[in-house]
C-alpha cells in the first residue's frame, strides 16, 4: 500500500525530517516536559504535566490516524511485541529514567535549553547506545526471539471491532484527566 | 507555572497532530531513540574504528550512522527546543536541577555521575525494546501496538519504583 505517503522523498524528506524535529522540539519546551523536575514529579504523582501531554497527543494522533488509515492515506507502524526485550528494556529504561530526570527526546532538548546534567546524561546515552550495538549478536540470537508475538495490536487479541477500541482509548483518557484534575496539588496545575 | 509553558493538553494535542502529519506526509512515526544510536555509532568511529563500526550487525542494519529523516528529527528537536529557549529567554545554564538538590543532594559530581550512569541504561533499555517514550510511549500507544502499551506500562513502573528508592520526597506519600 502506497497512499499519498510519498509527497516528501529523497532530499525533500530529509528537509521534513528536520522541519518536523524542530516542531517537536518546540513544543516539547513549551509543553514543560524538557523540565527535570516536571518528569520526575510526575513518576512522585505531584505533577500530572507529562501524563497530560502524551495522553492528549495518544488520544488526537491515534483517532487521526486510524481515520486517514481506513481512507488509505497512511500506513501503521508496529513495532514487533517480543515481549522479553520489550520488559526488560522498558524496566531499565524506567530507572535510567528516574535517575537521569529526562528520557532521550526530552533530554536532547533539555540540552538546547542549557541544562549540563542533560549534556552529561546524553554522553551517557551514546556509550548505551555503542554498549548496545557491541551486545546486539547476543541479544539478536538469545534475547529478542523470545516471547516474540510479532507486529501485535491490541485490537489482534481480542474479537472487538477496531472503532470499539479508540473509543476506549477517549474513554480511558477523558476518565484520566478526570482523577488528575481531582488529585494533583494545585501549585503545579496551569 | 513558568511563564515560557503553554497548556500542557494544547501542546499534546499538537503532537498529535503532528503525528498525523508525519504519518500522513512522510510516512514516518516520531521516534528518538534510534536517531541517538545513529549518533553513537558515529561517535564510536574515533574509537572503536570505521570497520568495526561498518561490520557491526546493529549499526550496520537498524541504526546506521548517517544523516538521514530519522538523524535529522533529532537534531531538528534539539534546534527546535534551543529556539524555543531562547525566544522565551529561558535558556539557563543549570549543573544540578531543583528537585535533585532537594531530595537527592547538592554534589554537582554526584548529580552529573548519576545523569551519566542514567542516560546510558535509559538508552540501552530504549534500544533493547527497540523504542522510547516518542517510539513507544507515543507512537506505539497510538497505533494501539502491544509492543507501545507494554513499555509504557512496565516503564512508569519502574520509574515511580526507582523515584521512590531514591528521592526523598517531602510529601506524605
Amino acid at each position: 500500500m502506497t497512499p499519498i505517503l510519498a509527497f516528501f522523498s529523497g532530499d525533500t524528506l530529509l528537509w521534513a525530517g528536520l522541519l518536523f524535529g524542530i516542531v517537536f522540539g518546540v513544543l516539547l519546551h513549551r509543553g514543560g516536559v524538557t523540565d527535570f523536575n516536571v518528569i520526575v514529579r510526575q513518576f512522585q504523582f505531584r505533577d500530572f504535566t507529562v501524563l497530560k501531554v502524551m495522553f492528549t497527543a495518544i488520544v488526537v494522533g491515534g483517532v487521526g490516524v486510524f481515520i486517514l488509515q481506513g481512507q488509505e492515506l497512511a500506513n501503521l507502524h508496529i513495532k514487533p511485541a517480543n515481549m522479553l526485550a520489550v520488559i526488560i528494556g522498558a524496566g531499565l529504561f524506567g530507572i535510567g529514567m528516574a535517575i537521569y530526570g529526562y528520557c532521550p527526546g526530552t533530554g536532547v532538548a533539555a540540552v538546547a535549553t542549557g541544562r549540563v546534567d542533560a549534556l552529561v546524561g546524553l554522553a551517557g546515552m551514546i556509550v548505551g547506545g555503542i554498549g548496545y550495538a557491541l551486545s546486539y549478536d547476543w541479544i539478536a540470537a538469545k534475547v529478542l526471539p523470545v516471547a516474540d508475538l510479532g507486529k501485535k495490536r491490541l485490537p489482534d487479541l481480542a474479537p472487538v471491532p477496531e472503532w470499539v477500541w479508540y473509543v476506549a482509548l477517549v474513554l480511558m483518557a477523558v476518565t484520566v484527566f478526570r482523577l488528575v484534575a481531582k488529585v494533583e496539588p494545585k501549585s503545579y496545575r496551569d | 507555572m513558568n511563564r515560557y509553558r503553554w497548556n500542557p493538553y494544547l501542546v499534546g494535542a499538537l503532537i498529535g497532530a503532528l503525528s498525523i502529519v508525519t504519518f500522513s506526509l512522510a510516512d514516518k512515526p516520531i521516534g528518538m531513540s534510534t536517531g541517538v544510536a545513529q549518533a553513537s555509532g558515529a561517535c564510536a568511529i574515533p574509537m572503536l574504528g570505521a570497520d568495526a563500526v561498518a561490520s557491526n550487525a546493529y549499526w550496520s542494519k537498524k541504526a546506521i550512522p548517517k544523516w538521514d529523516y530519522g538523524a535529522l528529527f533529532v537534531a531538528g528537536t534539539f534546534l527546535g527546543a534551543l529556539l524555543s529557549a531562547l525566544v522565551s529567554k529561558s535558556f539557563r545554564l543549570e549543573f544540578v536541577p531543583e528537585v535533585w538538590r532537594n531530595q537527592v543532594g547538592k554534589s554537582v559530581t554526584k548529580r552529573m555521575i548519576a545523569a551519566f550512569i542514567g542516560g546510558a541504561v535509559l538508552l540501552y533499555g530504549a534500544r533493547l525494546a527497540d523504542g522510547c517514550t516518542s517510539g513507544h510511549g507515543i507512537s506505539g500507544t497510538m497505533q494501539l501496538a502491544v509492543s507501545g502499551w507494554t513499555f509504557f506500562v512496565v516503564m512508569f513502573i519502574t520509574g515511580v519504583l526507582t523515584t521512590r528508592l531514591l528521592y526523598r520526597s517531602t510529601s506524605t506519600h
